[in-house]
């Protein structure tokens, strides 16, 4: 049973999705381009049927479309070779994806095997910390490694979040490239029946770690022991310190001694907290000579616990080829009825997703606004609890049209010369 | 013999004169070739045939390498191959040997593939991996003069300028950590580091191999090998996806057409010129839904096994295991009707899921069946697609078990699912090909272990899971067939059946 009433959705549409917004965060100018008229939209309607290939001329046309059709949700795909609603009556192959945001989706399920607090489809305050800390990683790597300077961060209305990056150099990467930069970033491999998925070293020897790598890890360890430690004990349970000693070298003595000690406490029912373990495991290691190679192996398993349980995990298909969708922000989630506002990267550990704009406490605020006014308004968001993350999505947009339109003075500049 | 061999012009009518080099008085002054420019000269219909095979032979190869993931294995089998099929001399050769004729051969296979490779998006990335592969080993194993000679030629421009000592003294610690061919302090004050943006150079990006910040590698130039390279596979991915809008328009003509086909239907299905017919399912028999639990546990192989045990234990399974598994059964025998019912049967029988299946998985089956959408006849993935493709996460149950299970998850499986007792010489001898990466020997082993030692036929290893299971009920039928006529011959002493045949024939003639 959907919480969110088609006619919920529909005045949503009317009186507050801030389509001026997002039509210049597509378009990166006022008149029309390519980026907005070739670009593809696909709707999900109330009875979960998905229209695929629809393209628009302008903000207005889109919003009138949506208002018909009253879609659950939509996305946005790629910029292609011709308009997308033309798709039929042009050649296959000359109807390929030209440009497309750099996209990137991060998801709570990815972490279910490492949180403790909420299983499922649940989230909340707590377990958004994983997600926090893979928002600080990568969004420091597409800053100071790529030199993206566009990048929006969306939350995804449940249980997740998606990064969009409308650099005009990320607009143009091709497949290839992005597949370079997917396999660049992915760090946590293999599935449910891999025990260890991290190996941060050449060939698994000694040498150094990636520079990428170093500094995610410096950015994740501060937290590591508030997350992984203290707020979600991932290493209370017999299960969970199994799973630790497991990601240790598995020909090394130490193993021996912890879980001897770990047993000990289960059996006589009193399993120490994961602070306590990870303070078990450290004394351990710091026992054995320094210089020794034993010792290097056993530091280098530490650092690789802290990645495997805090480093990004993106779903890597959303992000590998142009033609992939993903939701618009702004949309509202169809079961939760939360909106996927934007967020912003520096405040990202403060963002609780149990405390975002829902549908309906803003159907409320407008009723309210009526009851003041007695009449009707069109985009009313300025006046609801929508209005910050609104202002928050046309700053970035600022800075991106600004950039457009200093490049085309430049390019009519250029042009005047001959 | 000579009316057969008619002359055949090249599809583009490019004179000689692009190709000879001023200054040598070879028609191909290197070895190497970026492949530029289409050839220009006559051949013989034989000869844009069997040459075109041979280079064949040498890309069936390197892909099957890909697949079995042998570490520097690629080198040595291009090699090998080329001895055999390709030879190309170093100029230092040339008194002994017609540098020309070998390199013009290699010139123009590559073209004829070309038209046979670039009519889909699969086969024109097949196909660019391959001849990546080859160039790379060939570029490799160039003499450095030659390969210097060679890229003067191409003239590359600059790629990349190179850092400043200042640059290269403040990143020494990223540089060093960057690079692993770089060990010690003097390695690295002897090294030069070009900045080059990161989309030049995206296999070192992908491997992690290079330092990369504000959007540009920093490259040594150990690794400049790799710009050539990304140079040729950039170069001939545009260049095919020319020819693909182009070979509508070509009016070509009926010779070439099938002898082209029939290139690139062999390399799919992973075999040089050997043309593969219709599916695996040719006993003319159909599998039902309900023969699929007593099926699995005879005849599939572990990546198929994994994948039922999976949906019956959670009653559901993610979108890649669904297509995998579908397709499977598909070529297995199973019609569309049972496919449907089986999936169904298979899910939770809450409202909610039975909802979804009708909305989506349904689709998604008839889509895999060809009845949906573009209404492609999906073929079953095979080894290498399974292995090479989309990695398990969380959740999901498809990809290889040999490839994709921890080791002692791979142990216990192999235990439970097929009797490999855990601490038995057979257990170490799969477990050690796991680890030498040689994923079809350790599934070979285990169809071994389980048919009393017979393998696949002709000492083939496992490269598709329908073959594992076709072959799996063909050593069954072999075997009913054995004891039907051992009690035959029990019963029936003396057949009276005459030998009317031989006698109709006779009769013929």
């Amino acid at each position: 049973m959907p919480s969110v009433e088609p006619q919920m959705t529909l005045a949503y549409y009317r009186r507050l999705f801030p389509w001026k917004s997002l039509y210049h965060w597509l378009n990166h100018q006022i008149p029309p381009t390519r980026l907005w008229t070739h670009r593809e939209f696909a709707f999900t309607l109330q009875g979960d049927a998905y229209l695929r290939w629809n393209s628009f001329k302008d903000a207005d046309d889109l919003k009138r479309e949506v208002c018909r059709l009253n879609p659950s949700r939509f996305e946005v795909g790629a910029i292609y070779s011709g308009r997308p609603r033309d798709k039929k009556t042009i050649r296959p192959n000359l109807f390929v994806p030209n440009l497309r945001e750099l996209v990137f989706d991060i998801d709570m399920d990815e972490y279910n095997e490492v949180r403790t607090c909420c299983s499922g489809k649940q989230v909340c305050k707590r377990c958004w910390g994983f997600i926090a800390s893979a928002v600080d990683v990568l969004d420091q790597v597409l800053r100071e490694q790529f030199g993206y300077t566009h990048i929006l961060w969306v939350y995804s209305g449940r249980r997740g979040i998606h990064c969009w990056v409308s650099d005009q150099a990320a607009l143009a990467l091709s497949n290839e490239s992005r597949w370079a930069l997917v396999e660049y970033l992915e760090l946590v491999r293999g599935g449910a029946q891999s025990e260890k998925r991290v190996h941060t070293r050449y060939k698994n020897g000694l040498g150094a770690m990636h520079p990428m790598l170093s500094e995610a890890l410096s950015t994740l360890q501060g937290g590591f022991s508030d997350l992984v430690l203290e707020d979600q004990d991932c290493f209370r349970s017999t299960e969970g310190w199994n799973k630790l000693l497991r990601l240790l070298p598995q020909d090394d003595d130490i193993i021996a001694t912890l879980r001897e000690k770990w047993e000990e406490q289960d059996s006589i029912g009193e399993p120490s907290s994961s602070i306590d373990k990870w303070e078990d495991m450290r004394r351990e290691i710091k026992k054995i000579s320094k210089d020794s190679t034993r010792k290097k192996f056993l530091s280098i398993a530490v650092e690789e616990i802290v990645l495997q349980y805090t480093y990004p995990r993106i779903d890597s298909n959303v992000s590998k080829t142009r033609n992939h969708l993903l939701k618009s922000p702004f949309c509202l989630h169809p079961s939760t009825g939360n909106v996927c506002v934007p967020v912003d990267p520096a405040r990202i550990h403060e963002f609780d997703p149990t405390n975002v704009p829902n549908i309906e406490q803003l159907l409320r605020e407008l009723d309210q606004l009526i009851k003041e006014d007695g009449t009707e308004h069109h985009s009313d968001w300025e006046r609801t609890s929508l209005a910050p993350y609104v202002r928050l999505m046309d700053q970035h947009v600022a800075g991106l049209m600004k950039e457009v339109r200093t490049a085309n003075r430049a390019a009519a500049l250029k042009g005047t010369d001959f | 013999m000579f009316n057969r061999s008619t002359k055949k012009e090249k599809e583009k009518d490019k004179e000689k004169d692009g190709l000879v080099a001023t200054h040598s008085p070879l028609a191909y002054p290197h070895r190497l070739n970026f492949y530029e420019e289409a050839p220009g000269h006559n051949i013989t219909l034989e000869q844009f045939e069997m040459w075109a095979i041979d280079r064949l032979r040498v890309l069936a190869e390197i892909e099957a390498a890909r697949v079995r993931n042998v570490p520097d294995g690629i080198k040595n089998i291009v090699n090998a191959q080329c001895e055999k099929y390709l030879m190309l001399h170093p100029n230092s050769d040339a008194a002994s040997v017609e540098l020309d004729t070998e390199r013009r051969k290699d010139h123009v296979s590559h073209f004829v593939l070309r038209l046979a490779f670039c009519r889909s998006e699969e086969l024109r990335q097949k196909f660019v991996k391959a001849e990546t592969d080859l160039f790379k080993v060939r570029f490799l194993g160039e003499g450095t003069k030659d390969r210097a000679a060679f890229l003067a030629s191409k003239s590359f421009g600059p790629s990349g300028q190179p850092i400043s000592d200042d640059d290269k003294r403040l990143l020494k610690n990223q540089l060093m950590a960057a690079t692993s061919s770089i060990k010690t302090d003097t390695d690295f004050e002897s090294e030069t580091f070009y900045r080059v943006h990161w989309t030049k150079v995206t296999d070192l990006v992908a491997s992690r191999r290079v330092f990369i910040r504000g959007g540009y590698a920093y490259v040594p130039s150990a690794s400049q090998s790799s710009i050539v390279l990304q140079a040729f596979q950039s170069r001939l991915t545009a260049a095919l996806e020319m020819t693909a809008r182009a070979l509508p328009s070509l009016d070509e003509d009926d010779r070439l057409l099938p002898i082209i086909n029939h290139f690139s239907q062999g390399f799919l299905a992973g075999i040089a010129g050997e043309h593969h017919g219709g599916g695996e399912n040719s006993y003319g028999e159909t599998v039902t839904k309900d023969m699929i639990d007593d099926m699995a546990k005879k005849h599939f192989p572990m990546c198929m096994r994994n994948i039922h045990n999976a949906l019956r234990r959670d009653r559901q399974m993610k979108h890649q295991g669904r297509l995998q598994y579908t397709l499977f059964l598909k070529v297995l025998g199973l019609p569309i009707e049972e496919a449907i019912l089986f999936w169904r049967e298979s899910y939770a029988n809450d409202q909610k899921t039975q909802d979804k299946f009708n909305k989506e998985y349904k689709y998604n089956i008839r889509h895999s069946y060809g009845l949906e959408g573009k209404r492609a006849n999906y073929p079953a993935r095979d080894c290498r697609s399974i292995i090479t493709g989309n990695p398990p996460g969380a959740n999901e149950s498809h990809g290889c078990p040999f490839r994709h299970f921890s080791t002692s998850n791979l142990q216990s499986a192999l235990s439970a699912l097929y009797g490999v007792p855990s601490l038995s010489q057979d257990m170490s001898d799969i477990l050690n090909a796991v680890e030498a990466k040689q994923y079809h020997v350790a599934c070979t082993r285990v169809f071994e272990l389980t048919h009393d030692n017979q393998g696949m036929a002709e000492g083939e290893s496992v490269s598709h899971p329908n073959r594992y299971a076709a072959r799996s009920r063909e050593l069954e039928r072999e075997k009913l067939a054995r004891i039907q006529d051992k009690t035959k011959a029990l019963t029936l002493t003396e057949s009276d059946g005459a030998p009317s045949e031989d006698v109709s024939m006779l009769a013929g003639v």
